[in-house]
């Protein structure tokens, strides 16, 4: 943990958080069939803000911001993106997922498509931009995550770390305001972990609104400006990442930070 | 420097060794006939005993080729021509060739039309075929060519397949207009005007004007027969079978089940049991009077049988996709038409190619069936006409080689194509 904390840039990245609300959460409960997996959430997220969410396994964080773009179905309780309800209907749905990005722990590249390709689907049919426009974004953020030679490979050509910047340069084709990221860098080999936290990083410093599951604590410190802790699909603790990591006041919180940072 | 010289191994080659090639038993054919066929002793064994199967199949089949009749007009001056000795009497392909190829009916000044139908076939499907490498402009000869091809093989009046195109375009339109609405809206929207449409022109009369000789359907026969049943049905039941894979994993719940009906009942029924029922049965659905044609109806079975099976192997196709790919399509914002068209089918069809050739090429072969119900497709032709003439009573080796060798032919290319096709669209580790 200590090594990913270096990487960043010591002083902690400026804050530039509006007052502006970019996703409201009340009152939000969801099962599985009868498992009651998130229990009354409450949360807040302000343009620019950028938060971590940690948590043991199985406490409902990957859950948590699957439902803030409908890939999960909550059963109670409102949650609001950028001003547009969640609810049924589909038009709602599609609206919100394309102003939301998400980046998935398996990557979840197209592999029939290349590189190339799978950054400029969503921009020409969702947003019907012209094709050479979209190639150039896409070139534009494939600079930006570093691989623009490996435009014309396929994703099975790439490295995990490779595919997993490629992975956020897709969703930030589509101009998001706010990008979710499930665990980016759970399934990536130890070496390649710091190439897709400098991307995030970078992307932080942009201002970006962010929430992301992780359990890269150094990556918590130097970048989020708000650490939310899980536990039983509830929110247990959440406070600023210095406060929250050497005074952390929950006994579960306490026991958590103490077998993630003890090792 | 010298000093050393007394304890060094020093050495200094003076002249460089020519390229020389390596040994005689270690490269080419020597090699590879040592390790591929005589590697072992059992090997050695098994290699002379395949080789003598071999040897004594060329022996025993090639005077019969070789010493084959092709001119005679009946079996018997077949062999009074050959004298006892081994040969086959092609005299039969020879002479009934036509009948094979086009039945005994078809009207033999006009086989020109379904053998220009039939070369068109390969530019209307080569679009399709070799898509990475044709322009897609060519693609409106396809959505052309089942028009002309009818107007080709059954003649009558060109406005007949004319208006069929406007009706089918007039649904399309509407289908365009609405579809970014709501898909169901654009689909059914589609579908009714397309059967009103062609309902209102086909009650247009249209005998005589601008036509070219009519042939009945009942006259169409041979191998054409089983080509026109093979090209239709297949190219039917892949989208027919995709529609019902998408219906059965739907999450509205009437079309699941409509769905699951569906391919469950068709497949629980012998393929011979439906073309009965095409044959027969289906005349007392239908309204009197109406003059539903027998090939339609047989079209309409072996395609419904066919898309069942297709739908259980694109089905298979889906399930093997893992659930990011959804995931992935859904949070970048497209909707479900765009996922399963850009994201989903691409994969699930790619994985299914074996299995959809699978079934095309059984399908093919089960066009041979209609000769049960006294349609004189190939098999019927040999069954029916030419064996029971009293010139060629008999002939059995030589038309049903012949008949092998047809379906064959067939049915290998599109093996080979798919193999192509599957390595074409290989991705990943290369």
């Amino acid at each position: 943990m200590a090594e990913t904390a270096q990487m960043t840039t010591d002083a902690p990245v400026e804050m530039k958080v509006s007052d502006e609300v970019a996703i409201r959460i009340e009152n939000m409960n969801k099962w599985y069939g009868s498992f009651h997996v998130l229990r009354d959430i409450d949360l807040t997220v302000h343009r620019g803000e950028r938060i971590v969410i940690a948590g043991p396994s199985g406490s409902g964080k990957s859950t948590l911001i699957r439902c803030i773009n409908a890939l999960e179905e909550h059963q109670k309780g409102r949650i609001e993106v950028d001003g547009t309800l969640l609810s049924s209907d589909i038009k709602n749905i599609d609206t919100i997922r394309s102003e939301v990005g998400m980046v998935f722990q398996h990557f979840n590249l197209f592999p029939h498509l290349t590189i190339l390709e799978n950054c400029t689907l969503a921009p020409i049919w969702v947003r019907k931009t012209p094709k050479k426009e979209a190639e150039e974004t896409a070139m534009h953020f494939l600079r930006k995550v570093k691989i623009p030679d490996q435009a014309h490979k396929y994703p099975g050509q790439l490295s995990g770390g490779q595919q997993q910047r490629v992975a956020i340069a897709r969703s930030l084709c589509m101009r998001p305001r706010i990008m979710l990221f499930d665990e980016p860098t759970s399934a990536l080999d130890p070496e390649m972990i710091k190439e897709v936290l400098d991307t995030m990083v970078e992307l932080a410093e942009e201002g970006m609104t962010m929430l992301c599951v992780t359990h890269e604590m150094g990556f918590a410190q130097a970048v989020a400006n708000r650490v939310i802790f899980m536990d039983q699909g509830q929110i247990v603790e959440q406070n600023e990442p210095k406060e929250f990591f050497n005074n952390p006041q929950n006994e579960r919180t306490k026991l958590f930070l103490s077998q993630i940072l003890g090792h | 420097m010298s000093d050393m010289h007394e304890h060094s191994v020093a050495y200094v080659r003076d002249s460089m060794l020519e390229q020389q090639p390596a040994p005689v038993t270690e490269t080419g054919l020597v090699k590879w006939t040592r390790t591929n066929l005589f590697s072992t002793i059992p090997n050695t064994i098994l290699t002379l005993v395949a080789l003598y199967a071999l040897i004594w199949l060329i022996w025993s089949v090639f005077p019969w080729f070789a010493n084959g009749v092709w001119d005679a007009s009946s079996i018997r001056d077949c062999r009074e021509m050959l004298q006892g000795q081994t040969g086959g009497c092609f005299a039969v392909l020879a002479e009934r060739w036509n009948q094979l190829l086009f039945g005994f009916q078809y009207p033999s000044e006009l086989y020109w039309r379904p053998a220009l139908a039939f070369i068109l076939l390969f530019v209307a499907i080569a679009p399709v075929l070799f898509f990475q490498y044709l322009p897609s402009k060519m693609l409106v000869f396809t959505a052309l060519y089942p028009f002309l091809a009818y107007f080709l093989i059954w003649g009558g009046s060109i406005l007949a397949p004319i208006f069929a195109m406007v009706g089918l375009a007039a649904g399309y339109l509407v289908y365009q207009r609405f579809v970014a609405k709501s898909f169901a809206m654009g689909f059914f929207g589609g579908v009714i005007v397309a059967l009103v449409a062609l309902w209102i022109l086909t009650s247009i009369p249209v005998d005589g004007i601008l036509a070219m000789q009519q042939v009945e359907s009942r006259q169409i026969g041979g191998f054409m027969l089983n080509l026109i049943l093979g090209t239709v049905c297949v190219s039917l039941s892949i989208p027919i079978g995709i529609a019902l894979a998408l219906g059965r994993q739907s999450s509205l719940p009437i079309i699941k089940w409509i769905c699951v009906v569906f391919i469950e009942f068709i497949r629980g029924v012998p393929l011979i049991t439906l073309l009965f029922v095409a044959n027969v049965v289906l005349a007392y659905f239908l309204p009197p009077g109406s003059n539903f044609d027998l090939i339609i109806r047989v079209i309409i079975m072996i395609t419904a049988f066919a898309s069942a099976y297709i739908a259980e192997v694109i089905r298979g196709g889906l399930a093997a996709l893992p659930r990011g790919q959804y995931e992935a399509a859904d949070s970048l914002g497209l909707d479900y038409a765009q996922a399963m068209r850009l994201i989903i089918l691409p994969q699930a069809l790619k994985i299914s190619i074996p299995g959809i050739v699978n079934v095309a090429v059984g399908l093919f072969k089960d066009t041979t069936l209609v000769s049960i119900i006294s349609m004189f497709d190939l098999v019927g032709m040999i069954r029916g006409p030419i064996l029971a003439s009293t010139e060629w009573n008999g002939v059995y080796w030589e038309l049903w080689a012949f008949a092998a060798a047809l379906f064959f032919v067939v049915c290998f290319g599109i093996s080979k194509y798919s193999q192509w096709l599957e390595r074409q669209l290989t991705t990943d580790h290369r």
